[in-house]
């Protein structure tokens, strides 16, 4: 497994230097920018490149796959987060308004979970990033509850037949996030190489790992 | 340097909404992320809220709305930057064609 740590990209215009290709026209008014609002002393270089990275990597499912990994290596940390999801997602520096009040449910040989909003589309924001286009959409939030096997199923997600489907109706209040269970074979990974496994749909209990 | 990201640019709904693919945004190309990254710091900078840039975005993206997000949002940060006085549509052409691309 690889990881991305180590690449130092700055500007990330690296494999260009050696064949440059005409720079679009949209390419050019966006440096006309930078050189314009640098020159005027509105924004710094190193300032930009902090911003995209921040948007780029932190927002979305990175911060729930980071506190997945965090509980499969930190016996004592997954106790906390299944004791209160808040507190335990705040000890990683994640939260805001849409995360106060999340609920951890864990898969289990025995158990699988699935979150859904049957009346909207409540959704841990902080830990997710924006819920996915098929999360809000009526089909899903009706029969997901009704026939949650047959609905894992055509998203391609089997759940053999021993294993109980648990569904979690998240609301306001309570914003549900599953944590899946560790893949077979990771013993060795580390927590980075870990969190780059879990995806969203995992989060949400539709995949399995 | 740590910053979070904003929840009001993050969660941006409708025309504006940002470009994601499974939750993540979505760059296809650096000037993508840089031309988000200008229209953040720019904001702040003038101590604007970020409603008075999504308002020009909106529009930028109504003005066309089957041309790229980015090249909407580039427009919107245009716009953004010739309100307030810091250039004109004039300069922005001229600094355009002058540019020179990296080496």
């Amino acid at each position: 497994m690889t990881d991305d740590h180590g690449h130092e990209h700055g500007h990330e215009r690296g494999d260009d230097h050696h064949h440059p290709s005409p720079m679009t026209d949209v390419e050019r008014r966006v440096q006309a920018l930078e050189e314009l609002l640098v020159e005027r002393g509105l924004v710094a270089p190193d300032v930009l490149d902090g911003i995209v990275e921040t948007y780029a990597k932190d927002v979305g499912p990175m911060n729930g796959a980071k506190v997945v990994a965090r509980a499969w290596v930190d016996a004592d940390f997954k106790a906390r987060l299944l004791a209160g999801g808040t507190n335990a997602i705040a000890e990683l520096d994640i939260g805001g308004p849409e995360g106060r009040d999340i609920v951890v449910v864990e898969n289990t040989p025995e158990v699988h979970n699935v979150v859904v909003c049957t009346l909207c589309s409540c959704y841990p924001w902080p830990v997710l990033g924006l819920p996915p286009t098929w999360y809000k959409s009526p089909p899903y939030r009706s029969r997901v509850v009704r026939e949650p096997r047959t609905v894992l199923a055509e998203m391609g997600c089997e759940v053999p037949e021993s294993v109980e489907i648990r569904v979690w109706d998240s609301s306001a209040e309570q914003r549900y996030m599953v944590l899946p269970e560790r893949p077979a074979g990771t013993e060795g990974a580390s927590e980075e190489e870990l969190a780059a496994i879990v995806t969203r749909d995992s989060m949400i209990g539709v995949a399995r790992l | 340097m740590t910053i979070d990201a904003n929840p009001a640019i993050t969660r941006m709904e409708g025309p504006a909404a940002l470009p994601r693919d499974n939750g993540e945004l979505v760059f296809d190309a650096p000037w993508e992320g840089r031309t988000l990254a200008m229209a953040i710091a720019l904001v702040d900078q003038l101590g604007l809220e970020w409603d008075a840039f999504r308002q020009h975005l909106i529009a930028a993206v109504n003005t066309a709305p089957d041309r790229p997000y980015y090249e909407s949002w580039t427009a919107a940060l245009e716009s953004l930057a010739v309100t307030h006085g810091i250039t004109d549509a004039e300069d922005l052409r001229r600094r355009a064609k002058a540019v020179v691309p990296p080496e």
